[in-house]
């Protein structure tokens, strides 16, 4: 559990974070989006001490952090970046192995590491290992970023603006891999996004921030049904606030007995698909599947009286 | 690209023609000698004066470039920042002086022979490794610098294992250019009794003989070409490999 207490940075006369306490489980995703300046990239500095804190702590599972030395710390702290931050005189095995190296494993111990976070992320060890960072496409590069933050199991991942650099496919190629990767490992995560559509796919946790201030710390569907101030309305939009709450509903919710016609939707995917799926196709009720076996449908009116309960 | 596949050994051959085998130019310089005179230098041979020559070069860049990337190293540090200004003077002062001047300083303090032109050479050779080694070192890409820091490296490691390693191509420039100005500048040398090529040109300038000052002049060029153009495939090949 990452607990920050009452943690102030003061730059000059600016308050870049003012009093944020909040606290993040183990093995959830937390998101903090925010405007530029709203203080979200310093609140996540503070927490492996790239900024040192004006004021208050942060302490993980119970332990203040300010205790250590920085880059010991550091080391039980992933941290992945916007535009990767890899070492480009370093072969893709090597900058995976980064912190691994630095905590002096065993180097079979490494090579097993490096192998299997390269499978993680869809990358053939063999092909990849001995690349160097410049012979990798965008996204690619960006998963060696992702890969390295994870190589030494760390309590907590840090992730800045990690998918800022890429384009809309790829990014949403990215945000699907962490979500699975996350599942699977349980890591902890602290993501830095201005993007809110981001923020909702992948949090389990949106801590939104303005002018240095948390304003808003709650569950996806919470953030967008009740925005606790005019600046968390505006981040999520008016206009796209239902279809934003049906994209977080999976079909599951809403299945009943019934004939449908068309294609299929599997059981899984969003309220917001089979929304899409009927307008789309002028149909009022859509099928589902599970496994590959029709199991009911969800209808255009269902949805519509789903979506009708938060207005 | 293929010119020089083929230009460079032949340079090679040339001047190691030149080196250890001067007599097979007497034919081409005999024109030039005034009648009577010797065409071919033989007061001490080619070689070791061209050994001396680089070997000092080697030694004065050597020093220059320990001296000029420490220095480039404090000033880029939080703690030396307040330095660069005043380094930089210093650095500046080293190459406005002209290299005749210093030899005549230092004669006095040092004596005849290799000793002033060592610091010649020395003061000769800062600027450019320093310039280049600061303007290396403040230029890293600051996506890696933030990673670096940020996965746990302290400061020695991010110095020896990032900082370093991605400045050196840029910082083999500074030497580079260095070294070339070396190789000319050493032949001043041999006025203050300093053996090195210099002494071949300086013997057929007091003596009237073009054939001395040309073959002098020829080798000096050469080394200067070939040292340069390895160092330049050299920063290539760093370059390549760190992806810039």
């Amino acid at each position: 559990m990452i607990e920050i207490d009452n943690l102030t940075k003061i730059y000059g006369d600016t308050h870049a974070v003012d009093a944020v306490t909040m606290r993040a489980e183990t093995g959830s995703i937390t998101v903090i989006v925010g405007t530029s300046g709203s203080g979200k990239t310093t609140l996540l500095r503070m927490i492996n001490r790239l900024e040192e804190p004006t004021s208050g702590e942060v302490r993980i599972n119970g332990e203040p952090t300010h205790v250590e030395k920085p880059h010991l710390l550091r080391r039980r702290i992933g941290y992945a970046i916007q535009g990767h931050g890899l070492f480009p005189h370093h072969t893709v095995a090597r900058n995976i192995a980064a912190v691994p190296l630095l905590l002096g494993w065993k180097k079979q111990k490494i090579r097993d590491r490096v192998d299997e976070l390269l499978s993680l992320f869809s990358m053939e060890p063999a092909a990849f290992r001995d690349r160097y960072p410049a012979e990798l496409s965008g996204g690619q590069q960006q998963r060696v970023g992702v890969a390295r933050a994870l190589a030494s199991r760390p309590e907590l991942l840090l992730m800045d603006e990690p998918f800022g650099a890429l384009d809309p496919i790829i990014r949403a190629q990215a945000q699907d891999d962490l979500r699975r990767i996350q599942q699977r490992l349980g890591s902890t995560i602290m993501l830095v996004t201005h993007d809110m559509e981001e923020a909702i796919r992948l949090g389990d946790k949106v801590a939104v921030m303005d002018g240095g201030r948390l304003v808003q710390h709650a569950a996806p569907a919470e953030i967008i049904a009740a925005p606790a101030t005019d600046f968390v309305r505006d981040m999520v939009g008016d206009v796209e606030r239902p279809l934003r709450l049906l994209s977080l509903i999976p079909l599951v919710e809403l299945i009943e007995d019934g004939p449908a016609d068309g294609d299929a939707l599997p059981a899984d995917a969003s309220l917001r698909d089979a929304l899409s799926a009927c307008l789309w196709t002028g149909r009022s009720a859509v099928p589902v599947t599970r496994e590959g076996i029709v199991v009911g449908r969800v209808t255009f009116e269902a949805i519509r009286n789903r979506a009708e309960l938060h207005a | 690209m293929n010119v020089g596949l083929i230009l460079r050994p032949l340079l090679v051959l040339l001047l190691l023609a030149l080196v250890l085998r001067p007599e097979w130019f007497t034919p081409i310089f005999a024109p030039l000698a005034p009648p009577g005179a010797p065409t071919i230098y033989a007061r001490s041979s080619l070689l070791s004066l061209s050994l001396s020559h680089l070997g000092l070069v080697a030694a004065a860049t050597f020093a220059a470039t320990i001296v000029a990337v420490s220095l480039a190293i404090f000033v880029t540090r939080p703690a030396g920042a307040a330095f660069k200004p005043l380094s930089r003077t210093i650095a500046n002062m080293g190459q406005t002086f002209p290299p005749v001047a210093v030899l005549a300083l230092a004669v006095p303090a040092l004596g005849f022979g290799s000793g002033p032109t060592l610091v010649a050479l020395f003061l000769y050779g800062l600027l450019p490794i320093f310039e280049n080694s600061v303007t290396a070192l403040t230029t890293l890409p600051p996506a890696t610098m933030d990673a670096a820091r940020g996965i746990g490296l302290n400061r020695w490691q991010r110095l020896l294992r990032v900082e370093l390693p991605l400045a050196f191509p840029v910082m083999l420039t500074g030497i580079r250019l260095s070294v070339v100005i070396a190789l000319g500048t050493a032949t001043i040398g041999s006025t203050v009794a300093a053996r090195t090529l210099g002494e071949v040109i300086i013997a057929g300038l007091l003596t009237n003989n073009t054939a001395f000052v040309l073959q002098g002049g020829l080798i000096v060029g050469l080394f200067a070409v070939l040292i340069y153009d390895a160092l330049i495939q050299l920063e290539t090949f760093l370059a390549r490999r760190t992806g810039a």
